[in-house]
């Protein structure tokens, strides 16, 4: 462990993809930055590390952590729960820790659905049936792997937060502002945010941001992006294809919408939503154009997922987090 | 005291029509169920379906929504926007694995208070019958689970 005097930094992955460590790394040059304000003490993804040299390490020791992935299994546990221990400040980065992301759309199943899913489905090769097991004797010992949990947690169900840093991965040039600010404050130019506050992002919503015409919107039938052509200046949501930006935090720029792609709500819930999924699902049902139940309902055939839809990235941050099946005995 | 299970139930009234529906129903001494706590909003269109959500999260067993009839709106079209808000929150709460029959729509005008309470009653009836939720007192998942209950040999 090198002593140079420089504050530590730390970059963990839970349950989570590798996207948001390669968007640390999009930041280009100021990765340099990093490397000249910090010592990287831990980041399994850049550079060989063990646990126990973090558990040697004293408490607070470390000045800043961005902990990405949620917590679906006892390794993730104990790592979030070692590295609060050890750091001053801990980042919920990107969507999977702040809100489960991805991943957490497994808590609308049981982990038995999953792993059977996993093993032995069609496309799997799995002829004996074989299943993870937590605990194996071999000749040389006792061998664990990582026990599951019933679903997904995202990071401050588990462990104290300081700051959470949205995106799905969060946005380069977002990164390298977070960055310039803990210089700053290490140099003592700049000041924290308040704790619990949203870092590297926008306040106001993705509709906010985007350039696209909008009109009253009435919709007859709603379509899948690849049944229509979307007319390029107009609001995706009008032309009846479900666009994630009233519900969605700004902070990427309207990307998506930009590009002629609807907004799929990377960057959770605005300022204020309690709860991403009825926000969004509010915002989406109350402009069907119809008043009679019977055409509502056929209406509503198509959005066959609506959990899916409207939780993409953020079931395990809902106010209910998960299904009844995966948590009921 | 009985053992019999009391489903707690939220119910999302509107000023001008369903609460004053349970007020008639009130005012002329009609007795029913004591199991739904009312909660007043102005129009059934203010009704955020995130309510929905945090009442059976919190731990209700079931909601009610009451508005004005279709067309009787105070505000001329609300409630039709909640009635498509609700249509979707139905199918969503299937996915999230809460029976629809924990939700239940019901129209009351100002002097249907028998009707408003007659609804109740019923609504009561069916979600005791369902059991208790237990939404709110579930750990969501935070106790381990083993992988698989019976091991299978790896061949080498």
């Amino acid at each position: 462990m090198t002593t140079n005097g420089k504050p530590k930094f730390a970059m963990y992955w839970a349950a989570s993809c590798g996207g948001c460590e390669i968007s640390v790394l999009n930041t280009n040059e100021k990765i340099l930055d990093v490397d000249a304000n910090f010592d990287v003490v831990f980041w399994p993804v850049a550079m060989d590390a063990k646990y126990k040299d973090v558990e040697a390490m004293e408490d607070k020791s470390i000045l800043l952590t961005l902990f990405n992935g949620g917590i679906r299994n006892d390794e993730n546990e104990h790592i979030a729960k070692l590295l609060r221990q050890k750091s001053q400040i801990l980042v919920a980065f990107g969507s999977c820790a702040s809100e489960g992301c991805v991943p957490a759309l497994a808590n609308l199943s049981n982990v038995k659905e999953i792993v059977d899913t996993a093993y032995t489905t069609i496309s799997t090769d799995n002829p004996n049936g074989i299943r993870p097991q937590p605990n194996y004797t071999v000749p040389e010992g006792e061998l664990h792997i990582p026990t599951l949990y019933p679903t997904l947690r995202t990071l401050d169900q588990v462990v104290d937060v300081d700051y959470y840093m949205p995106g799905c991965p969060p946005e380069s040039q977002q990164i390298s502002a977070v960055l310039d600010l803990v210089i700053q404050v290490i140099q003592g130019k700049a000041q924290l945010p308040p704790k619990g506050a949203v870092i590297g992002a926008g306040v106001s919503t993705v509709c906010d941001e985007c350039k696209r015409k909008r009109n009253e919107k009435s919709i007859k039938e709603f379509k899948r992006i690849q049944e229509i052509m979307l007319d390029p200046e107009i609001c995706i949501l009008e032309q009846g294809v479900i666009c994630s930006g009233p519900a969605t935090r700004s902070g990427c720029g309207a990307l998506c919408p930009t590009a002629g792609a609807p907004c799929i709500g990377c960057y959770g819930p605005a300022e204020n939503t309690l709860d991403y999924g009825s926000r969004l699902l509010s915002a989406v049902a109350s402009v069907i154009d119809s008043n009679d139940p019977k055409e509502i309902d056929k209406i509503l055939d198509g959005i066959p997922d609506p959990a899916g839809m409207f939780y993409r990235f953020n079931l395990a941050g809902s106010l209910l987090k998960a299904s009844k099946p995966a948590w009921d005995k | 005291m009985s053992d019999k299970f009391e489903p707690v139930i939220i119910g999302f009234t509107c000023n001008w029509c369903s609460y004053r529906a349970a007020d008639m129903a009130g005012t002329a001494r009609m007795k029913y169920a004591p199991n739904v706590r009312l909660i007043r909003l102005m129009c059934s269109g203010r009704l955020d379906p995130t309510f929905v959500l945090k009442a059976f999260a919190d731990g209700a067993d079931g909601v009610l929504v009451s508005g004005c009839h279709p067309g009787d709106c105070h505000y001329v079209e609300q409630n039709y926007k909640m009635l498509r808000r609700f249509h979707l929150l139905i199918r969503l709460l299937k996915q999230m694995g809460i029976e629809p029959e924990r939700i239940k729509l019901v129209w009351a005008s100002a002097a249907e208070g028998a009707i408003f309470a007659d609804e109740i009653n019923k609504f009561v009836e069916q979600v005791r019958a369902l059991g208790p939720l237990n939404w709110g007192a579930s750990k969501n998942g935070s106790e381990k689970v083993m992988v698989q209950e019976t091991a299978t040999e790896v061949p080498a």
